[in-house]
């Protein structure tokens, strides 16, 4: 009974639908996503912008919950009922749904061409064959400084690791400022902002990262140990009781002017607009020797595809060749600072922390997460074990060998690369 | 002849209507859904697909040292929770019930209210306020040391390895204390006056009475306290969970068997869930309860004297 009347209802809903687009000889696209905080961004700045240039396409911005979102989507795709444009979360999560059918290859998708590879490797399946979404956003790690500390302490930006371990000495040695803002207890501010912050320069971004998943690189290696090696140097420039600081607590001390340093995300750049009344800086991850090639992490983290099940594809893939496109790029970039576009046409920013971080873009070489792709897929799960022991290392409760060894070791047991 | 055959009794429908609300409403919410996680403990997901394996998620459980690492460190840290509670909650407990039942004690509707508040709060309330609280950097903890001239004790408890466990075991201490308090408080009252009389009249009096006379009469409450803790510990999950994330930190020491399970039922970040292995957790957590349940009722309980009044 229930059914049956549920059945109705949809059907009913369905046959209007239909109805008032035939009226109105519009197409009417409807985008799933997880971003509710966008949704002002999405109907005043982007939605009149695409629609202003392509007229006969409505586009509707529908977001769930962003812990609904995966369940939600899962469900109204099996039920034929999903938006034709979908907001793609990076990696396995999208790739299941494009094995299932529910994605559609874009790999031919004009404007395609404006991302790199690396950009489009969370969208793609393992051999890179087909590219399945859109990449839209991704956000960039680094450390943000406290610009009056620095001048008042008169420190210049470190560029070595010799700089960077000297400035913190003698912010120490000063006394006013905690040299670095991050602690231990929740885990990922350690594997995050410290291991896969500093780690790309010295496994070589993509050279590393693509061996590791090859095997022809281990994390026992040197290149792997040694960003451990450095984090267990942390420790002392930590504030007191590091152990049980957790991610809002180095935030605010940050924030409040406490702390000089701060190991960073670029999502973070909005809210610290807000809550600092210094001046900030950033810089990228030192390098070893001065003019040595610098990498940095550039982690994809949003991107859309197209619904397979969707009846106005041509609509909707001129919406996502728009999404490709640098107009986009512009407009979403300085609405969200902190989510730069991954757009290689270089996109104009207001505002100047977010400038300074995309301005590594061009100097240093970019890379994602070690243990975002592939590597994740097991039990143990790759990416937990870093979080657990990169503040192992940082506690000093665990050697940077032996942290190694454990990760080194849990990923042996279920990953098997073919040589 | 005849007065031998009795009339057939008619079969008593009413019984079985008045039992069926209650017997549809258990089993399609208590029963049900755990047959169903007994059924996908025997079952895994292999190319989208359920199949049969038998006994091999428990083999894996115990066998696979990727999970069988996980799960007896789980367990031990559960026990330690468990032994915790035993030794400070229930005696404490124990102890506030006989102070609040001593008449002589003025604004004890007080106290029993102002005790019994932390165990209606919600767990994430209780997280919370104690992760603050404990807080090295805005905590009162350390200020409050730090007045009496002890800040050399204060360490960042939360986050050590050796100290973590304890001290959330201690704040969920502090959360339940009121149940055994109310439980042995309510058993203390039930004790008649003729008893007591009775043994001031023998000269048992002060602390000797409550030795030799109340505690024996409240011991089945205190057993019945015992095995309450028992469950509530080994399916706790909450307090870790709120104050320290699902990965149980540090490096796994808080980790029991309800975060255990979660990750590998729900999942964790990037790591998928599994709903079977999460099944055969639960399983095994069923098994636990079940079989210190039966330690309890059927070595302890029916060793228990009543006493009839």
């Amino acid at each position: 009974m229930k059914t049956k009347l549920l059945t109705a209802l949809l059907l009913g809903t369905s046959i209007l639908g239909t109805a008032g687009v035939a009226y109105a000889e519009d197409v009417t696209l409807n985008i799933e996503s997880w971003r509710g905080d966008d949704l002002s961004i999405w109907k005043d700045k982007l939605i009149p912008a695409f629609e202003a240039k392509n007229p006969g396409i409505k586009v509707v911005f529908a977001p769930s919950a962003p812990t609904e979102y995966d369940a939600a989507l899962g469900a109204k795709l099996a039920a034929g009922s999903a938006g034709d444009l979908i907001t793609c979360r990076p990696f396995d999560k999208s790739l299941e749904l494009f094995k299932k059918g529910n994605l559609a290859d874009l790999s031919s998708l004009p404007g395609m061409e404006n991302f790199s590879p690396v950009a489009k490797s969370a969208w793609q399946t393992d051999d890179g064959k087909s590219t399945f979404c859109v990449p839209m956003a991704s956000v960039i790690h680094g450390f943000i400084y406290n610009k009056d500390a620095f001048d008042k302490l008169g420190i210049k930006v470190p560029q070595t690791r010799d700089e960077f371990f000297a400035a913190l000495d003698k912010i120490k040695a000063d006394g006013t400022y905690i040299p670095m803002a991050m602690g231990t207890k929740d885990l990922w501010e350690a594997a995050t902002m410290g291991y896969q912050n500093i780690g790309p320069n010295y496994w070589k971004g993509e050279d590393g990262r693509a061996a590791l998943i090859k095997g022809e690189q281990k994390l026992t290696d040197k290149d792997w140990v040694a960003p451990y090696e450095e984090l267990a140097k942390w420790k002392p420039y930590l504030g007191d009781g590091f152990e049980a600081q957790t991610y809002p607590d180095s935030q605010n001390l940050f924030t409040l002017g406490r702390a000089a340093i701060y190991p960073a995300g670029s999502w973070e750049i909005g809210l610290f607009n807000t809550q600092a009344q210094f001046k900030m800086g950033a810089f990228p991850p030192p390098v070893e020797k001065a003019g040595d090639t610098c990498y940095i992490s550039d982690h994809t983290d949003i991107g859309m595809g197209l619904n397979a099940a969707s009846k106005h594809a041509d609509a909707a893939k001129t919406f996502l060749s728009w999404v490709a496109s640098a107009d986009f790029a512009t407009i979403y970039a300085n609405a969200l600072p902190g989510f730069f576009s991954l757009n290689s046409a270089p996109v104009k920013m207001e505002d100047p922390l977010a400038q300074e971080f995309v301005s590594w873009r061009g100097k240093c070489k970019s890379t994602i997460r070690s243990t975002y792709q592939i590597l994740s897929r097991g039990t143990p799960n790759l990416e937990n074990e870093t979080w657990v022991e990169s503040a192992n290392v940082i506690n000093g409760t665990d050697t940077p060998e032996a942290a190694a060894k454990k990760l080194q070791t849990g990923l042996d047991s279920w990953y098997h690369p073919a040589k | 002849m005849a007065a031998d055959i009795r009339p057939k009794r008619p079969f008593r429908w009413h019984i079985a209507i008045f039992l069926a609300p209650a017997v549809l409403v258990y089993t399609a919410i208590m029963i049900l859904p755990l047959a169903g996680t007994l059924q996908l403990s025997l079952f895994r997901n292999i190319d989208q697909h359920q199949v049969f394996v038998g006994f091999d998620n428990f083999r894996t459980l115990f066998g696979d040292p990727n999970w069988s690492v996980n799960f007896w460190n789980a367990l031990r840290n559960n026990v330690w929770f468990f032994i915790i509670h035993m030794l400070v909650q229930n005696p404490i407990g124990v102890l506030l019930a006989a102070l609040l039942s001593s008449p002589k004690l003025r604004f004890s509707a007080f106290y029993r209210t102002a005790i019994f508040v932390p165990t209606i709060l919600s767990f994430v309330i209780v997280g919370f306020a104690w992760k603050l609280i404990l807080s090295p950097l805005w905590g009162v903890a350390p200020h409050l040391l730090d007045f009496v001239g002890l800040k050399s004790l204060f360490t960042p408890w939360l986050g050590k390895e050796q100290y973590a466990l304890t001290a959330l075991s201690l704040v969920s201490v502090w959360q339940f204390i009121g149940i055994p308090m109310m439980l042995i408080y309510a058993a203390l009252l039930s004790i008649p006056d003729e008893v007591i009389e009775a043994a001031e009249c023998d000269g048992i009096t002060g602390m000797s009475q409550f030795w030799k006379i109340k505690l024996p009469l409240i011991l089945p409450s205190i057993g019945i306290i015992s095995i309450l803790t028992f469950v509530g510990n080994f399916n706790a999950f909450d307090l870790i969970y709120t104050a320290q994330g699902a990965l149980a930190g540090p490096n796994y020491s808080t980790d029991i068997l309800g975060t255990f399970l979660y990750r590998a039922f729900f999942g964790f970040q990037l790591q998928v869930g599994d709903p079977n292995m999460g099944a055969t957790i639960a399983t095994i957590m069923f098994l636990i309860i079940l079989g210190g349940v039966c330690v309890y009722l059927f070595l302890i309980q029916t060793r228990l004297r009543r006493y009839q009044f």
